[in-house]
């Protein structure tokens, strides 16, 4: 859209946020019973939802099992209602391969594997709207649901993506902002030990503005994960209530 | 074909070279391997060549209707495809997640960098538009396979050649070649792929990885810029942690990477360009005949042996002195001698005889060349020894061993040692549980 300013006069984006801030965030653990670990979050308009299975023993073919540690197996999937114009194909088609490939990267990264030789654990994501930032939410939410299927992970996984526009950074963009043909990144992080498990940035951006933009990325993962620890925190309480203690 | 698996000698080596930051070929950390670019008799073919790793890169262009979202704008397509050939392993339907991958990587890198102006593809807004297919095939993977494949295919997209078309009111007119030159794309900037290889959690780096260290190495991060020092695509894969520190570092050596091959990949170009307009012989069957593109040659690689013999002689001086082994050959009878312990037989597990379950384990090993045999000599010696008798139905002659300072001893292949033989001679493992199975 010719003439649509993403970053106005006085530093407000279209949707009337400041550079640096996130969305609402909203999440809940333990939406199924009967997956292992189940999460749904919405980031903004953009929603997902994460089960995981798991570890149990390796389907299918036994020679795929690794002797020292769990294969992970994440499965994207977009329902054909999440985007504007109704999708053909939900699952099965290159990009969607390729945000399994990646999701399987980072959580093979985070997860602690090597406590599960011979088993696999599989995840599996569900876009049902997407507005922009939707690797991001799948981690978010496959991160919540590991943790409420009780899988022993290193430290939380944090995405969040962001953009650079007029000379400034923005943080997690909307599906307006990416539309726009602007550099997007989106980052995954440890909060703790500020390691990037995944790094993934399109579209021209000028070498000396990647430290700013890493930076704006790195900043609004860290805000996401005080909301995800608010986030689990208040499940396990609620969830100790329930049981008597 | 499954990949053969590497061996852990190899990857070690592999490793502690890369901490002593040698690689195998003798290049530097940031060094790239040798790049050639060869051009075919048709506009828009190429192959490039990465050390070994080949690819061949085809840009081909249709009129088509565009898409509806899109009406003004022209499309393209990427396809990379890895040939049976480039690799063993390589097998159509085996390889989908390594095909995924590049294909996204390059179509993100090429596409969503708007490299190349597709407004100026469109022919009749809405009704039809230029789709430009660049397929690329792998010929050879030596590694680094995405960084051989962004060149091909951006030397491919500048070198090729669509043609003229006017329009006219309602009337399209599309000119062959002979007719009017054809028109070269309008490509805004060449968007080169550099690979960087993480080995030892994000310790060591090195950019252009060879196969083998493909093999060991932790993850790959893929930097795609243009010489304009613009980043096109970052794309982090394998499931290595980064530190932001490491990733600026990473794009600054890509800026310098990517200004030399730029520089190449123009300096091929126009030579090309040259070549068709002076009236030479151009294309695949030219370098045939010098044998650029049939062959792999390997440059000589200058080697500093200044000190090799110094280095000789202090590696000899240390190294300890063989330990002295003096074969003493035994003799037995006339004729016959004995050199050393021989190997383990087998005859016992062929035959499945029954064996002593008492016996030590340990079968006594028979070079049975070098034993005579005598049949039907019975030797009645036996009680000065301890060791048990077997009776077995073994078809072996009953071997007698004549020393000549002690008593002839009756030994047949099946029965376990002599006493004193057994410290010697380790019980034979399988032997053992062969019998356990029966």
């Amino acid at each position: 859209m010719a003439g649509l300013e993403l970053l106005s006069d006085q530093g407000y984006r279209v949707d009337g946020r400041r550079a640096g801030e996130l969305r609402k965030i909203q999440a809940r653990m333990g939406v199924f019973a009967q997956a292992d670990g189940s999460a749904y979050i919405e980031q903004g308009n953009t929603k997902a939802l994460a089960v995981v299975y798991g570890p149990h023993e390796i389907r299918g073919s036994r020679s795929r099992a690794l002797p020292d540690r769990a294969l992970v197996n994440c499965q994207y999937s977009s329902a054909t209602f999440s985007t504007g114009e109704r999708k053909r194909r939900p699952h099965g088609d290159r990009k969607s391969c390729e945000m399994g490939l990646q999701l399987r990267q980072t959580f093979e990264a985070a997860i602690l594997t090597q406590l599960h030789p011979r088993s696999q654990i599989d995840i599996y994501v569900q876009v049902l709207q997407a507005d922009g930032g939707t690797y991001a939410a799948c981690v978010n939410a496959a991160t919540l649901a590991v943790l409420d299927a009780g899988i022993p992970m290193r430290d939380f996984v944090c995405a969040c993506s962001a953009g650079f526009v007029d000379g400034t950074a923005l943080a997690d963009l909307s599906h307006v902002e990416e539309a726009a043909g602007g550099p997007q990144l989106a980052l995954a992080l440890l909060p703790a030990s500020g390691q990037i498990a995944l790094l993934e940035m399109d579209a021209r951006l000028h070498e000396d503005h990647l430290e700013w933009v890493l930076e704006a990325a790195a900043q609004a993962a860290r805000d996401v994960h005080t909301l995800l620890d608010r986030v689990v925190r208040q499940h396990v309480h609620e969830a100790s209530i329930l049981l008597g203690d | 074909m499954k990949e053969t698996p590497l061996s852990n000698c190899e990857r070690r080596f592999l490793l502690r070279a890369i901490e002593e930051k040698k690689r195998l070929d003798g290049r530097q950390t940031y060094d790239y391997r040798n790049i050639k670019i060869s051009f075919g008799t048709d506009y828009g073919c190429c192959i490039v060549e990465l050390g070994k790793t080949r690819v061949l890169g085809q840009v081909s262009c249709e009129l088509v209707a565009p898409k509806l979202n899109r009406a003004t704008e022209g499309i393209l397509f990427f396809n990379l495809e890895l040939s049976q050939m480039a690799a063993p392993s390589f097998e159509p339907g085996r390889q989908s997640d390594l095909l995924v991958k590049l294909n996204r990587l390059l179509e993100r890198c090429l596409r969503n960098s708007k490299c190349i102006d597709t407004e100026s593809l469109c022919v009749v807004a809405g009704e039809k538009v230029w789709q430009i297919r660049v397929d690329l095939h792998l010929l050879n993977h030596d590694g680094n396979i995405i960084d051989a494949a962004s060149i091909a295919a951006i030397v491919a997209l500048c070198h090729f050649r669509r043609p003229d078309v006017s329009v006219q009111g309602e009337e399209v007119t599309l000119y062959t070649p002979e007719e009017r030159d054809p028109v070269a794309l309008s490509i805004h900037h060449m968007p080169i792929c550099v690979s960087f290889a993480f080995f030892q959690q994000g310790t060591y780096l090195l950019v252009d990885p060879n196969e083998r260290e493909e093999r060991v190495m932790d993850g790959l991060l893929v930097i795609a810029m243009n010489k304009h020092r613009e980043i096109c695509t970052i794309q982090s894969s394998g499931g290595i942690m980064l530190l932001k520190d490491q990733v600026l570092r990473c794009s600054k050596i890509a800026g310098v990477k990517v200004a030399e091959i730029t520089e190449l990949i123009q300096k091929a170009l126009e030579n090309d360009q040259k070549v068709r307009k002076e009236g030479g012989k151009f294309g695949f069957a030219e370098s045939i005949a010098n044998q650029r593109i049939t062959t792999f040659k390997m440059e000589k690689a200058p080697i500093d042996t200044s000190d090799v013999e110094e280095k000789a002689e202090e590696i000899i001086a240390e190294a300890e002195p063989p330990s002295e082994v003096v074969s003493k050959p035994v003799l037995w009878t006339s004729g016959t001698a004995q050199i050393g312990e021989g190997v383990e037989n087998s005859w016992g597990d062929l035959e499945d005889s029954e064996k002593d379950e008492d016996e030590g384990g340990s079968d006594e090993a028979v070079i049975l060349d070098k034993m005579k045999m005598d049949t039907g000599v019975e030797v009645s010696d036996i009680g000065s020894q301890d060791a048990p008798i077997v009776l077995s139905d073994s078809e072996e002659e009953e071997m007698i061993i004549l020393e000549p300072d002690k008593n002839p001893k009756k030994i047949s292949t099946q029965t376990s040692a002599k006493q004193e033989k057994a410290p010697i001679k380790k019980p034979v493992k399988r032997r053992k549980k062969k019998r356990t199975a029966n």
